[in-house]
């Protein structure tokens, strides 16, 4: 057949459907007048080549490992490795945490994933009285590099890749690391690991911010310069779209929001003098993954793309590894239900699947009983054996981005771009992101669409199982893992203890010369280390940086 | 005509995660609420001070960082201290089961767990304030 003559033929045929379409319709009505995403993309009844049209397959899909990264950023992707399998965990004290961490590098974890609690997030204290009740509750509490050597004890750092989910304070805890790692015998050259690091998301979805937006930013420069000669396979920054979703954004708004955050962080690094390709490569992002599974899976595609077209055709990257858009996954908190939670695990499974069918280089996975408290060792083996099943028993692993070339996930990739693509834009017109959280543009888009899937759910629209339909009387579940009261008292009393038996002569000294460099606008790294090295206080150090910068205040 | 339900939406303790505490205060909004939100990261004492200024009916507090323990008590308390405790309290958040007879004893109202509707708020607010 010619090329007209398929085309006549495929017409022919698409007519013939839809005549079957319209007496299936007349008969059994399709459950809802308009199918779409979270994103609000049509779900379209069918879609077909002519939704791919416009797809170039080499400019536009390409191949895994080579620009625009559409199908993955390595050549064999999971054929070589699986990707890290990284459970987020820290709670109470260290003692406690390093507990868990042996438990789940015996259960086969192949990373680290470090939960710090609030204080340490918000650079306080266990002793600060803003502290009270918080301590040891939605992580780790870290006071001083003593309470960092018991988090690590019996853990080889150059065995080991450690994330540590630290914004604000990422300077301070990255020190500490570093110091643990140089009393082990292991050199920063050797660590492998990344820090968060994402301040400007903190201050419009997450809330761990301390400093303005101007000296956070300087301060991520600092560190971004200070890795790139002492911790070359550090990631310095893990650009994070998780706590955006998790507030309540779309898909399409998570991918946008996110990389208009990295945009800014390249522009503030360039500026600062450094070379994009010596940098970038050691940028890493962090997504959620829904129940929206084909949307989802498609999200990954267009923000792998996105990203890349963004750092070639704005900075000039020359380097494949400055334009791979790296990252995490998280499987999504905010799905999770306190109802019937071992409905939870079914959820996970969905959400890690599309993660891994997105091509994610690391994945945690939630545990079931996350709406009601810290997840209990039983819940996190479950949730840890969610991933090795998919990886060892599904076989999805054992060829490259095998949803590419679906009508519906090409289309949708496209889709997702264009719309993110189209956010972006408006953020450069509003005047980066800065401007953007000052005007409160990203704050009201999240909010609008947070408040839309609400009432979607309130008026069923979205059936949530369990929750909205498909509910039963349920008996309180028992079991819950708490964080003991004692706890607080004891982290305070080791803080008093560590105070006590320090130098404090070295660790003033080291305070004002940490002071002296902040006023001074110097790189800021060096005279952290050197503090923390003393058992300088994580609030002692941030308290002479709030002194010197201030701190932000929510408009 | 009953009068309009004013209510003070608030963060107390270092937790940053406010959608739930947003939506919360749009519906009441909605509901024909006058409602104020505090922002995160709120100490009781900014939350009685507000609740007492802007005199509230009733305050709900949000905190899913495991410190409801500590801080709704404490507003509890300063409100009954400043002689504001005619101001009704409510919560929500990750609270587990077991914590709900405690914090209903030290006098707050209602406790609205992980998938509740703001429907339940709502009806929850009009059946208590004006009554």
């Amino acid at each position: 057949m010619t090329c007209d003559e398929h085309k006549q033929a495929f017409q022919q045929r698409q007519q013939q459907w839809q005549e079957l379409v319209d007496k299936a319709c007349a008969r059994f009505p399709e459950r809802r007048e308009n199918f779409a995403t979270t994103s609000g993309i049509e779900m379209k009844r069918l879609f077909t080549p002519e939704d791919v049209a416009q797809v170039d397959y080499t400019e536009d899909i390409g191949f895994p490992g080579m620009y625009p990264f559409t199908r993955g950023v390595q050549p064999t992707m999971y054929r070589a490795r699986f990707w890290t399998m990284r459970q987020y965990a820290g709670f109470g004290s260290a003692e406690e945490t390093n507990k868990r961490y042996k438990y789940l590098l015996e259960n086969g974890q192949t990373g680290l994933s470090v939960a710090f609690d609030l204080p340490t997030q918000i650079g306080y204290d266990s002793d600060h009285e803003l502290a009270e009740g918080e301590v040891g509750k939605v992580g780790v509490a870290i006071d001083t590099l003593a309470d960092m050597e018991t988090l690590f004890d019996g853990i080889s750092l150059d065995k080991v890749s450690t994330s540590m989910t630290i914004n604000a304070p990422a300077a301070v805890l990255l020190a500490m690391y570093v110091a643990v790692a140089e009393k082990q015998g292991v050199a920063p050259e050797q660590l492998r690991g990344t820090i968060q690091n994402d301040v400007l998301k903190e201050y419009f979805a997450r809330g761990t911010y301390i400093f303005p937006p101007s000296p956070s930013m300087k301060i991520i420069t600092d560190i971004f310069a200070f890795c790139k000669d002492n911790l070359p396979s550090w990631n310095t920054i893990s650009i994070s779209g998780y706590h955006i979703r998790e507030a309540g954004s779309t898909a399409v708004q998570e991918v946008a929001f996110t990389l208009a955050d990295g945009l800014a962080y390249v522009d503030a690094a360039v500026k600062s003098g450094l070379d994009v390709d010596v940098f970038a490569k050691r940028l890493s992002f962090f997504f959620n993954v829904h129940n929206s599974f084909l949307e989802e899976v498609a999200k990954f595609r267009a923000a792998r793309r996105l990203w890349a077209r963004l750092m070639k055709e704005r900075f000039g990257a020359k380097k494949p590894a400055s334009m791979m858009l790296r990252f995490h996954t998280q499987t999504a908190g905010c799905s999770l239900t306190a109802q019937q939670p071992d409905n939870n695990v079914i959820r996970v499974t969905i959400q890690a699947l599309a993660a891994v069918l997105g091509g994610t280089n690391s994945l945690h996975t939630n545990s079931r009983d996350e709406a009601l408290c810290l997840p209990t060792e039983d819940s996190v083996r479950i949730a840890l054996r969610t991933q090795q099943i998919i990886a060892y028993e599904s076989g999805v692993a054992d060829s490259v981005d095998p949803l590419a070339g679906s009508y519906l996930v090409e289309s949708l990739t496209s889709q997702i771009e264009e719309q993110a693509l189209a956010y972006i834009k408006k953020i450069d017109d509003l005047g980066g992101v800065v401007k953007a959280i000052e005007a409160g543009y990203i704050q009201n888009e999240i909010g609008d669409s947070a408040y839309a899937y609400q009432k979607a759910v309130e008026a069923q629209e979205q059936v949530i199982v369990g929750v909205n339909k498909f509910t039963i009387e349920e008996t309180p579940p028992e079991n819950l893992l708490t964080i003991k009261a004692e706890m607080e008292l004891k982290q305070r009393q080791k803080l008093a203890q560590v105070k006590e038996q320090r130098d404090k002569e070295a660790v003033s000294k080291a305070l004002s010369e940490l002071k002296q460099v902040a006023e001074d606008g110097g790189n800021l790294m060096v005279p952290i280390l050197a503090a923390v090295k003393q058992y300088a206080s994580l609030g002692e150090v941030c308290g002479v940086l709030r002194q010197v910068f201030g701190e932000y205040q929510e408009q | 005509m009953a009068k309009r339900i004013k209510v003070l939406v608030a963060k107390p303790g270092l937790d940053g995660h406010d959608r739930g505490a947003r939506v919360v205060a749009r519906a009441l909004r909605d509901a024909g609420m006058e409602v104020i939100y505090t922002g995160i990261r709120q100490t009781p004492e900014q939350i009685v001070a507000t609740a007492i200024q802007e005199d509230v009916d009733a305050v709900g507090l949000s905190c899913l960082s495991g410190a409801h323990n500590n801080l709704f008590p404490k507003v509890v308390a300063l409100l009954k201290e400043k002689g504001a405790e005619d101001i009704l309290v409510f919560g929500g958040g990750i609270i587990p089961d077991g914590d709900i007879a405690g914090l209903k004893k030290a006098g707050i109202k209602e406790i609205f767990r992980p998938g509740s509707s703001t429907d339940e708020t709502i009806k929850f607010l009009t059946d208590h304030v004006n009554q």
